[in-house]
Formats: structure tokens, C-alpha cells, sequence
């Protein structure tokens, strides 16, 4: 799997889309492959976030970078970290996107470095179907074009990442997949892949994506920054 | 009818679009950001007109000026922002206009912090602003139901011509989940009391909370708290669960409510006589309700996201025939769990 990411994987997508999840997923199975960082650069969103997860994530090896002020009681938007020296110092590097358009326009900050970074860099568009009241494609491609505004970025790639959260079942991913061929389609983007919940179904085109960011209420574990 | 993952805060706003909601006038602070922002980018699309103020102050006096065209309007803000609207919120009242309030809660007093609280409790039944009025306090504790409570938020508001407020959390508001929007039929009633022009028809309408008089002023207010008793008679709505023969009952509103779920869930499993009360109205308090789930009871723990400050309501509903103790994390920090948990357990070994 390791072999199908670059050194550099941008997520961007619609806030509430699962980035975070993803990211926190990813990081974990690209630290079998090597050194990982994984870096929040969300400074809209104050809670819900890969900082969440520091914790957790440092027990496996990763390194977690994210805003001085998250998790705080502060509502500062300041990156106070180089991230030049976190993506060379590193095999992979997963950055976590705010949402959105707004959580994106940080991004164009690093403009240089990602400009410079050519085929090593992906950057992926997170979408999920079932978060949109109006379910329709073209909605998810116009804030896809949002996003690349606010970042002046470009998106190399899609990622299938439907799910109603802790309701979601094999059938409801399936249900999502003549959608994410539109977005494709519209796009003209490949799909990097489909995030599915069942080991079983974890073959060519899919990813095994654990509900890792869940409610307070939900596990009796504690995640602390 | 499809389900949606939604987070706590848009749900509200395309709720409040689909129950009639014309205006919406606010100003911007986390957590509650997301209602501003989706409005923003829907409301002109839906018919409807959104403006950011130029302060809390403003946003809550440009509601009174909608409501009393006779549209459904609404603002929302945070511990902060409510606190300046209080005045405006007085002058609805004492206008006798409908309106919904949302106060996405946030770690306070004063500027207090970003993460999520439940310390507006007695700002919101007691005095959000001067004067003898009260406001419904609805109190969600899903993403489902911050929906519903927004539809009727706004029935409840046009009925008894009085301000209406959700009271959420940073939690609810920031946290997804699969929500369906009901397929409901929207009824807003007649409002021959609005000032929305006469065209020389009718004598003209007056929307005002100034009394010249002492009498009037006082009649005034006697009528408003006749439909008070209406209010504390029809709305009080609550959710038990393990109630029937629960000997401790746990008392607890809004996210705080999830977490003593699965505490209640998890002493359930241990054997423990213990149940879970939910007070979804918090003006009117359940009072009827909570005696009914405390008939077995000796003992009532209520767990809150600030320093107890429903413990008087309970005490006083129950006519303090039972000993209350309180539990809560405050200034941004949800309680666990296994702190919950442990309340209960510890309380359980006290009572045997």
C-alpha cells in the first residue's frame, strides 16, 4: 500500500468529510514503511483534529506537528513550524488540511515548497457523498474548485471517502461508488482509492480506514494533546 | 428520507431555513461559527436574507425589527455574544415577539475559553436580560434532535409570542452525525399583531415595551405570565431511561447527558440500580417528570458541564425530598466516562 503514496500527501476536502480520520489511518500504516510525520494545519476548526491524537500517534513512531494554539482555549491562527525541515527529515510526511476553502487558504503559505516538490507530492481531494444535503456531484467539484483557489493548489487525485459515520456498513460505501465515478469523471482526476470499513473488502482499489476520531461518549479511552 | 452526516452547528442552519426561518442576523464567534457560515452561503439562495452585524448588540435589535415584520427570525452566538444581546432579548420579551436564540455554549465567565461548556444554565432560565420575563429553554442532546428542536423552536416562539432558545454546546455544535431531515409541512400562523403595513386596511399595529403607566405596565406583564402557566403546563419535555426502578438517578442535559448515558449503560451492566433523566426543556423544567422518575430514588446525582447549576432546579422540582450531589468538569473540559462511572459507583456503595 505504502508503495502508492508519495513523499508529500496534501488532504484537502469539505469540512466534516473525515481528513483527520484519514489522516491519522494513513499515518499510521505509512509508519511501517518508514519515518512518518503527520502535521494539522487546520487553524479554523478548534476541535475534531489530528492533534487530538498526538498521544497516541507518538506511541507508534509518528511524528505529530500541528498549531501552537490548538486544543487551547485560544482562537489564534499562527503555523509556527517549518515545515521544509519536517518534510526532509521525514519519508512521508501526511498533512491534514483544514475544511473547506477557509480551513485550505493556509496551504498557499507553503506555496514554494510544494511547488518545488513536483512528483513527490500528491494532493488528494477528500469527498464524501453522504455530506452533502443536495448529493450531488457537481456540488462536491465546485467546493473541490473552491479549495484550489483558497490553496493555490492543484488536486492530483480523489478519494472516495463516503460514510455516515457510525452507521456506516459495506452497503453504504457501495452505494457511493457511481457518485465517485462522477466526481471523476467531472474532475478528470484518477481515484486513489475508496476508504472501506471491512478488512475483507481491502483489496486494489480500496483502503481499510478504522473509525478512529470518534465521540467522547463513544470509548472509555481518553485522547489527550 | 436520506441520512446525512452532519455536524451539530450546520444541521441548526439548514433546520432553522427549512422551519421558515426568513432572517438571520449575527456576528461571528467560535463555537458557533459554522451557523453564520452556512446561512451565509445559503439563505439568498433559499429566499431569505443573512446579514453579519456589526456587533451582537445590533444582530439581536435587527431581530426584534424582523420579528415584529412578523417573519421568523433568528440569531445565534456563544457565552460572550449572548451576554450583549441580553438587553435586545429584554425588548423582545417585553415587545411580546416571537424570535429563536441559539447559544452554542463555551467555557466562561468572561472571555473563558473556545472549548465546550454548559455554564449559560442560569443565564438561560433565569435572566438573559432586566425585567420579569422567562424564555423556553430547548436543550438537544444529538445532532437529530438539535433539528427537531429547531422546528419547534420556532412553533413554540410564534405560539406564545415569546423568545425561544436552543441552549448547545461547542460539542454538539462542532460534533457529526447521521441526522434525517423530517418531512415536515411548515405552518406559520396568522400574526395580525405584525407591523408589516396596514395599506390603510386595519388600524395601524404598535410593537413596543414602553408603559406610560404603572397599571399597564403591570397588566401587561400578568398577561405575559398567564401564558407562562400555558407554557410550564404544555412544554416540559424529558427522556428517562432505567428509571422505573432506579434507587439513583442521574440528571444531566445536553452532551453532558451522552456521557452519563454510557455511564448508566455501563453500572447498568454491573447491577446497579441506577437510571438516566434528561431534561430536554430546561424553561420549563420537567418537574412533573422528574418526580415520576424519582419515585424509587434515594438519591439523584447531576452531572454538568460547569458547577452545578441545575442542582437548585432539581432540589426544588423534587421539593427537596431527596439529597442531590453534583458532578461536573468545567472551563472547557468534558467529563469521562469512566468519571461518571465512578460517581455512580461510589454513590452506590454509600446507599447500600
Amino acid at each position: 500500500m505504502a508503495e502508492r503514496f508519495r513523499k508529500v500527501t496534501v488532504l484537502t476536502g469539505h469540512y466534516g468529510c473525515g481528513k483527520t480520520n484519514l489522516a491519522v489511518n494513513l499515518a499510521l500504516m505509512l509508519a511501517q514503511y518508514g519515518r512518518v510525520s503527520v502535521v494539522d494545519t487546520d487553524i479554523v476548526n478548534p476541535y475534531f483534529r489530528t492533534a487530538d491524537f498526538t498521544k497516541m500517534l507518538e506511541k507508534q513512531g509518528i511524528n505529530v506537528v500541528y498549531p501552537m494554539y490548538a486544543g487551547t482555549n485560544l482562537d489564534i491562527p499562527v503555523l509556527d513550524f517549518d515545515l521544509e525541515r519536517i518534510v526532509n527529515e521525514s519519508d512521508y510526511t501526511v498533512i491534514d488540511a483544514g475544511g473547506s476553502d477557509a480551513g485550505a487558504f493556509p496551504l498557499g503559505r507553503f506555496g514554494r515548497l510544494f511547488g518545488g516538490l513536483g512528483d513527490e507530492l500528491s494532493v488528494i481531494y477528500v469527498f464524501n457523498m453522504y455530506r452533502l444535503v443536495d448529493r450531488s456531484a457537481e456540488e462536491t467539484v465546485r467546493i473541490m474548485r473552491e479549495i484550489e483557489r483558497a490553496s493555490g493548489l492543484k488536486c492530483t487525485a480523489v478519494v472516495n471517502n463516503s460514510n455516515l459515520g457510525s452507521e456506516t456498513t459495506a452497503e453504504i460505501i457501495d452505494n457511493s461508488r457511481d457518485f465517485a465515478d462522477k466526481v471523476c469523471a467531472l474532475t478528470g482526476l484518477p481515484l486513489a482509492f475508496t476508504c472501506v470499513c471491512e478488512e475483507k473488502d481491502t483489496d486494489g482499489g480500496n483502503f481499510l480506514v478504522k473509525r478512529i476520531v470518534t465521540l467522547p461518549w463513544e470509548n472509555s479511552e481518553e485522547s489527550e494533546i | 428520507m436520506e441520512k446525512v452526516l452532519m455536524k451539530g452547528n450546520e444541521a441548526l442552519a439548514e433546520a432553522a431555513m427549512r422551519a421558515g426561518c426568513k432572517c438571520f442576523f449575527g456576528y461571528p464567534i467560535t463555537p458557533q461559527t459554522e451557523i453564520s457560515a452556512y446561512l451565509a452561503k445559503n439563505m439568498a439562495k433559499r429566499g431569505g436574507v443573512f446579514l453579519q452585524a456589526e456587533s451582537e448588540i445590533a444582530a439581536i435589535n435587527m431581530v426584534l425589527g424582523a420579528a415584529a415584520s412578523g417573519v421568523r427570525a433568528m440569531t445565534s452566538s456563544s457565552g460572550p455574544g449572548i451576554s450583549l444581546k441580553s438587553e435586545g432579548v429584554s425588548y423582545i420579551a417585553g415587545s411580546d415577539l416571537p424570535c429563536v436564540i441559539v447559544n452554542v455554549q463555551r467555557g466562561g465567565p468572561g472571555l473563558g475559553g473556545i472549548q465546550p461548556s454548559q455554564s449559560d444554565y442560569w443565564q438561560a432560565t433565569r435572566a438573559l436580560g432586566h425585567g420579569d420575563f422567562q424564555m423556553v429553554v430547548y436543550a438537544p442532546a444529538s445532532v437529530q434532535e438539535t433539528i427537531d428542536m429547531t422546528y419547534l423552536a420556532f412553533d413554540t416562539a410564534d405560539r406564545f409570542r415569546m423568545p425561544v432558545m436552543i441552549l448547545s454546546d461547542g460539542l454538539l455544535g462542532q460534533m457529526m452525525e447521521p441526522v434525517v431531515f423530517p418531512q415536515i409541512e411548515v405552518k406559520i400562523p396568522e400574526k395580525p399583531w405584525a407591523c408589516c403595513g396596514h395599506k390603510n386596511k386595519r388600524p395601524h399595529n404598535i410593537i413596543n415595551s414602553l408603559y406610560l403607566q404603572p397599571d399597564e405596565l403591570e397588566n401587561s406583564v400578568n398577561e405575559r405570565f398567564k401564558r407562562y402557566e400555558i407554557v410550564k403546563r404544555e412544554c416540559p419535555a424529558a427522556e428517562s431511561s432505567f428509571c422505573e426502578d432506579a434507587e439513583i438517578v442521574v440528571c444531566a442535559f445536553g452532551a453532558a447527558a451522552r456521557i452519563a448515558k454510557s455511564a448508566v449503560n455501563t453500572a447498568r451492566e454491573k447491577g446497579i440500580k441506577v437510571g438516566l433523566f434528561r431534561p430536554q426543556t430546561l424553561y420549563p423544567f420537567p418537574v412533573e417528570l422528574i418526580e415520576k422518575a424519582c419515585r424509587k430514588a434515594k438519591i439523584v446525582l447531576s452531572v454538568e458541564m460547569n458547577k452545578g447549576q441545575m442542582v437548585d432546579d432539581i432540589r426544588l422540582a423534587l421539593n427537596c425530598r431527596l439529597p442531590v450531589e453534583f458532578f461536573g468538569r468545567h472551563g472547557g473540559n468534558i467529563p469521562t466516562v469512566k468519571e461518571v462511572s465512578a460517581q455512580i459507583e461510589s454513590i452506590s456503595e454509600r446507599i447500600k
